[in-house]
């Protein structure tokens, strides 16, 4: 069974009738006498990718694992597709389980068409011949990689993403992120991806969040031009937006960017990778010798 | 489907050109640098392409044989201390005097004997104590309940020690096997509890969560997060419990015994057969090391998912 072939994920709706993948009213979260998400109210389309950015302890994870049913105090009325998947901020695979095992883990189904399941997903995020692997043994990206097959192999109808390139380079995250694209693209989840870079936001979302003092204080569509490039005007002007929503110098985050220039020129107003492109330099034939 | 037909290397190639820049902007520096006194340089310590020897010599002697080369030094030391007279054999035998009582020994069938004996008393011990020690462990370990009626007691409990149950367990199991074996049994299910139960309940809370995000169920999510990671530590806890089986059953056979190597010993003792005595501590010696060399092998078989084995 391909994963790629497979029916679009299973949509049950979130509240019944409205359409929706995610309907979330209300949510509110304290710690103690602190209020982290003070009425927080997020709607997901079916299929539709939206980013959710914020600071740091803005609440962004905290909204994310309501989401996920991981919160049980949380408050608020909450709906969300029983078919969901998390990719955490860090790849958390079982250490004593192999690659494979931790992709298809707790997959429903017989074990053969589990595996076959699970060996397609990797395949889908590059990670043929790594089946057998021990996780402690792979790279951050590929760990990384692993995990998004684990979330994909189960066909959510709610992807969620908890800045999941967070500790991944730059040239790594391109690719993640061309990967996610594809990935969205043939299985069209619904997706919930939060992060604190604004860049991967316009590049990636139909929609950007903005998390500020517990609530949303900003919801954007991202109207630039696909491919999106960097030095799009709509795509400027987007990020200049959000990043004074998040209340960031743009002045010192411009300073930031030139810097970003010192390396190598091609990452900067890169394409959106597509999927076609013909290449002959790939990591993973490079290493293979 | 491979990672290119995903557009996986977008932008990862530089051309020649950039990296000739490159190069050519680390070669020649723009100002003139300050003349440096340059530094010495060390070699660093690096392998052969052969993992194995860990690139200290090509040609080296396993590991296990060069260690013995103290242990062999150690012996003829003893020897020909025993074969000038420093050591008078009724205070300690020579070593070649210990290998013909130990042939003797083995002939007459009381080495073999006492052997049987011996092991089959730790092989109950264990054989008992670290299921009732397991058993403990998972009970506080996976619920609460459990850790309340459990945890506090076998923790108070841990600080008795054993060896002064011994006259309370004459009085209720008289003095035959049962009480040797009860005593080792009791000695073994500690260190495996102590060491289980902790590393369930220190086991990461995130892998709790990553089971309970992609559908767990609680049995599996025991089978296939608790208990695996709980591995290590139950490992940790059997060899502890190999070590303490053996020190007690030591402890249990010297005392009151009518067969094993301890009342081997014993007897010799009345004797001052010092060549007998030093047989039954050679024979307590490969035991318990047999004994550790098969938990290690269990943790490289069990372990093999952790780095570095
Ligand atoms: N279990 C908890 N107990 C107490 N406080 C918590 C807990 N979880 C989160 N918080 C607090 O809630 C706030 C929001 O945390 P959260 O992890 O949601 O931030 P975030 O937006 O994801 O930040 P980052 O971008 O750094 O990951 C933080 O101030 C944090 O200290
Ligand atoms: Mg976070």
């Amino acid at each position: 069974m391909s994963v790629l072939a497979g029916a679009p994920a299973n949509r049950d709706l979130g509240a019944p009738g409205t359409g929706l993948a995610v309907s979330a009213r209300g949510v509110v979260r304290t710690f103690g006498d602190r209020a982290v998400l003070r009425g927080v109210d997020v709607e997901l389309r079916p299929g539709e990718f939206v980013a959710l950015l914020g600071r740091s302890g803005s609440g962004k994870t905290t909204f994310l694992r309501a989401l996920a049913g991981l919160d049980r105090q949380v408050e608020g009325d909450i709906f969300v597709p029983a078919a969901r998947s998390v990719v955490f901020q860090d790849p958390r695979l079982l250490p004593w389980a192999t690659v494979l095992d931790n992709v298809v883990l707790g997959l429903a189904g017989g074990r053969r068409a589990a595996a076959a399941a699970g060996r397609a997903a990797l395949a889908e995020v590059g990670l043929t011949g790594h089946e057998d692997d021990w996780p402690k043994t792979l790279s951050g990206g590929e760990a990384q990689r692993a995990a998004l097959a684990r979330a994909l192999v189960r066909q959510p109808a709610l992807l969620l993403l908890d800045e999941p390139f967070g500790a991944l380079d730059a040239l790594t995250r391109i690719r993640m992120h061309a990967l996610v694209q594809q990935l969205h693209a043939h299985h069209a989840p619904a997706v919930l991806l939060v992060t604190h870079d604004v860049d991967e936001a316009i590049l990636l979302a139909d929609r950007a969040l903005v998390l500020t003092d517990g609530a949303i204080s900003l919801d954007v569509r991202v109207e630039v031009a696909s491919p999106r490039l960097r030095r799009d005007p709509a795509f400027v002007d987007l990020r200049s937006r959000l990043l004074a929503e998040l209340g960031v110098d743009e002045a010192a985050e411009g300073a930031r960017a030139l810097d970003g220039q010192a390396s190598p020129p091609t990452h900067r107003d890169a394409p959106d990778p597509s999927p076609d492109r013909p290449s002959t330099d790939h990591p993973r034939t490079r290493s293979s010798r | 489907m491979s990672d290119q037909a995903l557009g996986f290397d977008v932008a990862s190639r530089r051309t020649g050109r950039d990296r000739a820049h490159a190069r050519q902007a680390i070669g020649a520096p723009t100002s003139p640098a300050p003349a440096l006194a340059s530094p010495t340089l060390t070699r660093l310590p690096t392998g052969h392409g052969d993992a194995k020897t860990g690139g200290r010599r090509r040609f080296a002697a396993p590991r296990g044989l060069e260690r013995l080369v103290g242990v062999v030094l150690l012996i003829a030391l003893w020897q020909i201390a025993a074969d000038v007279g420093w050591l008078r054999s009724d205070i300690l035998a020579g070593p070649s005097v210990v290998v013909t009582a130990g042939a003797d020994l083995w002939r007459n069938g009381t080495l073999p004997h006492s052997l049987v004996a011996s092991v089959t008393r730790v092989a109950w011990g264990l054989g008992i104590g670290v299921p009732v020690g397991t058993v403990l462990a998972l009970a506080s370990g996976l619920s609460r309940t459990g850790d309340d009626l459990i945890d506090a007691n076998v923790q108070m409990l841990r600080f008795v020690p054993i060896i002064a149950l011994q006259p309370l367990l004459i009085v209720w199991l008289g003095v035959g096997e049962t009480v040797k074996i009860t005593m080792i049994v009791i000695g073994v299910a500690f260190p495996i509890y102590v060491n289980t139960s902790t590393a369930i309940k220190t086991l990461d809370p995130g892998y709790r969560e990553l089971g309970e995000v992609v559908g767990l169920n609680r049995r599996q999510l025991v089978r296939r997060v608790v208990l695996p990671g709980a591995l290590p530590g139950f490992l940790v806890g059997l060899r502890l419990a190999a070590a303490i089986a053996w020190l007690l059953l030591v402890f249990a056979e010297t005392i009151n015994a009518t067969s094993g190597i301890g009342f081997m010993m014993a007897r010799a003792q009345v004797f001052f057969q010092t060549d007998v005595i030093v047989v039954g501590l050679v024979t307590y010696a490969v035991l318990g090391l047999l004994t550790d060399g098969t938990v290690r092998f269990l943790e490289r078989r069990l372990l093999r998912w952790q780095p570095g084995r």
